[in-house]
């Protein structure tokens, strides 16, 4: 038997995915509403978002940085060439 | 038998962006800092022959990847006269001012906070290397390069609940492992 699925209240695993929707501002208005009512009185939640903002926070831009993805590609081709000449 | 063996067709995907972050905190030019590391990776290649396998593959990119640095600075320094502080004051109400522009900013990023940001770097390019690679490279470009989700998705042939899933598994193991080595 299917259980009917609430519109307001959603279980952790709904509000994991929420919470990393929105640590890239990519989460509705009305998701970010219902992970909020969660949040109220869900621990592991709390837990969660509190573990995910800080992971956010270390890895901004400002703290780490990759390589853009086009030289990357460039150098890949130019290494590979090398490679095989060898 | 050496304990470390190179393995030059895999140094791109798994060493460019450590390499590439371990050098942009030193030379703060993204150009210069691709260019040093392109330099390091086509040296190893050539002096492959004298690795002897006791350090890492990484740590002995690292090492020569250092003295590319150096040599950097080495060249820009060499010409005279640039290591010359030069003022330039169009008025003479402003002179003598130099002095007091050059005194250290008490309320700006100190020493300490450059140390622990190019720490931190590097402590999270170790921890991504632990993920599994096509985990590391979809969350370095939603998270680090800001990529469309989009854009992902059509580059990885994956659907967007998958791709929440992958950076969901990347999230949480980074941030076990930051756990582990970076606040213990």
């Amino acid at each position: 038997m299917e259980t009917k699925k609430s519109k307001l209240f959603i279980n952790c695993d709904e509000a994991m995915f929420i919470c990393d929707k929105s640590q890239y501002n990519e989460s509705t208005f009305w998701e970010r509403f219902r992970l909020n009512i969660r949040y109220i009185y869900c621990h592991i939640t709390r837990s969660y978002v509190k573990r995910n903002n800080k992971l956010s926070d270390l890895v901004s831009n400002e703290n780490v940085a990759c390589m853009n993805s086009q030289s990357k590609t460039e150098l890949k081709t130019k290494f590979e060439k090398e490679l095989q000449g060898k | 038998m050496p304990k470390h063996q190179l393995d030059p067709n895999k140094w791109i995907d798994s060493y460019a962006d450590y390499l590439f972050n371990y050098t942009i905190t030193r030379v703060s030019d993204s150009v210069i800092a691709e260019d040093l590391v392109q330099e390091t990776f086509f040296s190893g290649l050539k002096s492959a022959v004298n690795f002897k396998g006791e350090a890492s593959e990484r740590t002995w990119l690292v090492s020569i990847l250092k003295r590319k640095i150096i040599d950097h600075y080495r060249k820009i320094n060499s010409n005279k006269g640039k290591s010359e502080v030069r003022i330039n004051y169009t008025d003479d109400e402003s002179e003598g001012d130099w002095l007091e522009e050059r005194v250290a900013d008490p309320f700006g990023s100190n020493a300490e906070n450059t140390i622990e940001n190019k720490e931190l770097g590097l402590a999270i390019h170790n921890c991504l290397e632990k993920l599994p690679q096509k985990q590391a490279e979809i969350f370095k470009k939603k998270t680090i390069q800001n990529f469309d989700t989009e854009a992902i998705c059509n580059e990885y042939d994956i659907s967007p609940s998958n791709l929440w899933v992958i950076i969901h598994r990347a999230r949480t193991a980074l941030a076990g492992c930051l756990e582990e080595t970076w606040f213990k």
